[in-house]
């Protein structure tokens, strides 16, 4: 039997139609938006003016306060302006535009294709290189990842958790990654070790992958420490909490981290992210992301760099299909339908999905026949179909009894429902009700 | 507007399941009992059934066209699945307008009265059933005895279910190995060859459509297992502690209506509990008042009441079992 979480989860249709293509190189684009928040915490502060002149790699943005990021310039050229932007959420931030000349790296920058194995940094070195780079969880959470290679005193971690599961539906670009940068990937785990000083890390791929993991598990054999493991396929096995619990059956408290059960959870992207960063000098300015949809006429797997509007990689696709109906950043499950074409790619963005009008439409909502089934779609063991009920009625305090805050939005309770009913929309106004009782609560005393 | 794109939050893709599927699932399920009645009882089983989906269909659409005032939504099987379940609950020589009037109480009464499908808190098709055994207790316990399918409508002959005659030989002062050579053997009721409702009687019949709900994923194993399980278990505690006054748990399994109640009444989703915990007592509750009403109560069966009874608790267990929440921290002390 193969090893999966116990409760809940659904089983979406896969469509991994790009998981047989190589990556290719997206030609550079002829001007970039890169966003001044990639990440989770405080937007990165400007550090270039209007006409500046960038190199590929030179840092533009720097991080403020601990939970921040860096951000660098993914192509050489000319600030255009520093302006709003639309983002994959749908609110305006702020961004550096450069309109792209020639492409001149940083000098800094290790570009040969030579695979570095030897690891020379220190613990402290590598954290500083990861805060330097401007290294995020790849995974979609984009939280920075030197704050997760630091454990705090009085934390200790004694497992490291290499997260390949990508359960998302028609998403493959960890896939590809770990297929074609495998070797790089496992360094990167390495390095990861390293700054976390244990001596055990332990990789996580769905079985619906099995090249990627036969692939890892023969190059693993040199490394030490480093085991991989086939899980069942099953959404949401890629949730940090649904993973730990599949792989060493520890569960993470509610509100807690994983630290808590001593251990710490990274992406394979950010492995292979670290690898670069630490081993070639190269700040995170590219990515590998999946451009799929069941209407386009040539998907694949890009490495894209920061900032490129989401229509560049459309077009390198075939183009925008007819019967587009929506378009999605991220995965089906949890992923953002964007409002505009010129959105750009961030270091979070792991997949463009186009869908078809015909499923993008939801069905019409009807009665709720209490069936249950989005009770045992609960990976976290709630009660969708009452917190939305409380939350349609306002009935804030006891939808925060209930445990309303647990909910991660995995989206399981919608994707089961057999009456259409949108329980997690509701669930996400309760949260956010719930989230500011709290503040203000936090306020008064 | 061709050009315009859908923005809504996630999830973006769905499941393939909706509520007319997983009710028509069901009637699919009941089907091998439906052609088994049929096979026993002749056309008459056609007829009661008829007359009760027919009548379940009528009354549902006329409460939403001229009450409700709202679309009408009787395709989406909750309706038949009513009527189905209504006639397999009664004799198959029960009186057309008696069946009508059980549709109505189940329809107008059990299920619109609250608001229609999702939430009436009593299984609508038990409240119709009831209805019926206490207004018309001659014709709703006169059971045709099995005769195929050549049998009229008022022709059959009818004789007394295993159920009763067990019942009334105890109360005569008759031992069960007394009482044995009058009932039929366990291969009889398993393959449904004996006295009782329409659709009650074929035990195999009932097991084929629950595995394909299990398939199915229709409905889960906690229900009705829990029912039978502790069925079973009280009663060969009963038979253990006297052979001679209480029948064996394969007997109490097979007759009556502990199967169909089990597979198909009890696991209604709108009137069931919803979370595994609370089902398995749910279950249990069925299953242990059952047996209480047999040896104990008036009446020689007692699946419609117990399932009834515990329809009652339903909310209560729903507010106070919850399932285990993931990370939920053990309170020390």
């Amino acid at each position: 039997m193969l090893r999966t979480f116990p409760v809940g989860g659904v089983h979406p249709q896969e469509n991994k139609i790009t998981a047989v293509s190589p990556v290719q190189v997206l030609p550079v684009p002829s001007s970039v938006a890169i966003p001044l928040s990639q990440h989770i915490g405080t937007p990165a502060a400007v550090i270039v003016n209007k006409g500046d002149k960038v190199k590929t790699g030179q840092k533009i943005a720097e991080s403020r306060g601990f939970v921040s990021s860096n951000i660098h310039s993914s192509v050489s050229g000319k600030i255009n302006r520093i302006d709003s932007v639309i983002d994959t959420t749908g609110y305006k931030q702020t961004a550096v535009f450069i309109d792209t000349e020639g492409d001149e790296w940083m000098e800094t920058i290790d570009r040969s294709d030579e695979i570095v194995t030897d690891i020379k940094l220190t613990s402290e070195e590598i954290i500083k290189r990861c805060l330097e780079s401007g290294i995020v969880g790849l995974g979609g959470a984009t939280f920075p990842s030197h704050v997760k290679l630091t454990v705090p005193a009085g934390k200790k971690c004694d497992v490291l958790i290499i997260n390949g599961v990508e359960c998302e539906p028609y998403l493959t670009s960890d896939h590809r990654l770990m297929l074609e940068r495998g070797e790089e990937v496992l360094i990167g785990v390495s390095i990861i070790m390293k700054a976390l000083k244990v001596n055990r890390a332990m990789i996580g791929i769905e079985n619906n992958k099995k090249d990627a993991a036969g692939h890892l598990t023969k190059l693993a054999g040199a490394f030490n420490g480093i085991s991989v493991h086939e899980l069942k396929v099953k959404y949401p096995q890629g949730a940090e909490k649904q993973l730990i619990k599949a792989l060493i059956n520890r569960e993470v408290p509610s509100g807690k981290l994983p630290l808590d059960v001593n251990c710490v959870v990274h992406n394979v992207g950010t492995a292979f992210a670290v690898y670069e960063a630490v081993q070639k000098n190269k700040p995170l300015i590219e990515r590998v992301v999946t451009i799929t949809g069941k209407s386009l006429s040539n998907p694949g797997n890009f490495l894209v760099r920061t900032g490129t509007p989401v229509i560049r990689l459309i077009e390198a696709a075939g183009g925008l299909p007819e019967d587009t109906g929506k378009i999605i950043s991220g995965g089906p499950m949890m992923g953002k339908a964007l409002s505009s074409l010129d959105v750009p790619i961030v270091k979070g963005t792991s997949g463009i999905i186009l869908l078809p009008r015909d499923e993008s439409v939801r069905s019409e909502i009807k009665a709720c026949i209490r069936c249950a089934k989005c009770v045992s779609a609960c990976p976290l063991g709630l009660e969708p179909f009452l917190l939305m009920t409380l939350s349609e009625k306002g009935l804030f305090e006891r939808a925060e009894h209930e445990r309303i805050t647990d909910c991660m939005e995995c989206g399981s309770c919608s994707f089961t429902c057999p009456a259409g009913r949108p329980l997690l929309d509701y669930i996400r106004l309760g949260k956010s009700n719930v989230i500011k009782m709290a503040r203000e609560r936090l306020v008064k005393q | 507007m061709s050009n315009l794109i859908n923005v809504s939050p996630s999830p973006h893709t769905y499941g393939k399941e909706t509520t007319r599927k997983l009710m028509f699932g069901v009637v699919i399920a009941l089907l091998p009992a439906l052609f088994t009645s049929i096979f026993y009882f002749g056309y008459s089983a056609i007829i009661v059934t008829s007359a009760s989906v027919i009548s379940c269909l009528l009354f549902e659409y006329l409460i939403q066209r001229f009450i409700f005032k709202k679309p009408i939504s009787i395709t989406d099987g909750s309706a038949l699945v009513t009527g189905l379940l209504l006639a397999f609950n009664v004799p198959s020589n029960l009186p057309v307008f008696i069946i009508i009037i059980g549709s109505f109480v189940s329809i107008a009464i059990a299920k619109m009265t609250f608001g229609g499908l999702g939430n009436n808190p009593f299984n609508p098709a038990l409240v119709g059933r009831v209805f019926m055994l206490i207004s018309f207790p001659v014709q709703m316990t006169s059971w045709p005895v099995p005769a195929g399918f050549g049998t009229g409508y008022t022709d059959a002959v009818t004789g007394a279910t295993p159920l009763a005659i067990i019942k009334e030989g105890l109360k005569n002062g008759e031992s069960i190995s007394q009482l044995v050579t009058q009932i039929p053997t366990p291969a009889q009721m398993f393959l449904g060859d004996m006295g009782g409702s329409v659709g009650e009687v074929a035990a195999v019949a009932l097991l084929i459509g629950f595995i394909y709900m299990l398939v199915r994923k229709i409905i889960t194993w906690h229900i009705p297992v829990s029912v039978a399980g502790s069925l079973v278990i009280f009663t060969t505690i009963l038979w253990l502690i006297n052979p001679e006054k209480n029948a064996d748990p394969l007997f109490h399994l097979l007759a009556g209506g502990v199967l169909l109640g089990a597979i198909f009444m009890a696991t209604d989703y709108v009137t069931s509990p919803m979370n595994p915990k609370a089902m398995i007592i749910y279950g249990c509750g069925i299953g242990i008042l059952t047996v209480v009403i047999r040896i104990w109560g008036a009446y020689p069966e007692g699946v419609s009441f117990a399932i009834l009874i515990m329809n009652a608790f339903v909310p209560l267990m729903n507010a106070y079992l919850k399932p285990k929440r993931f990370g939920e921290e053990v309170k020390n002390g």
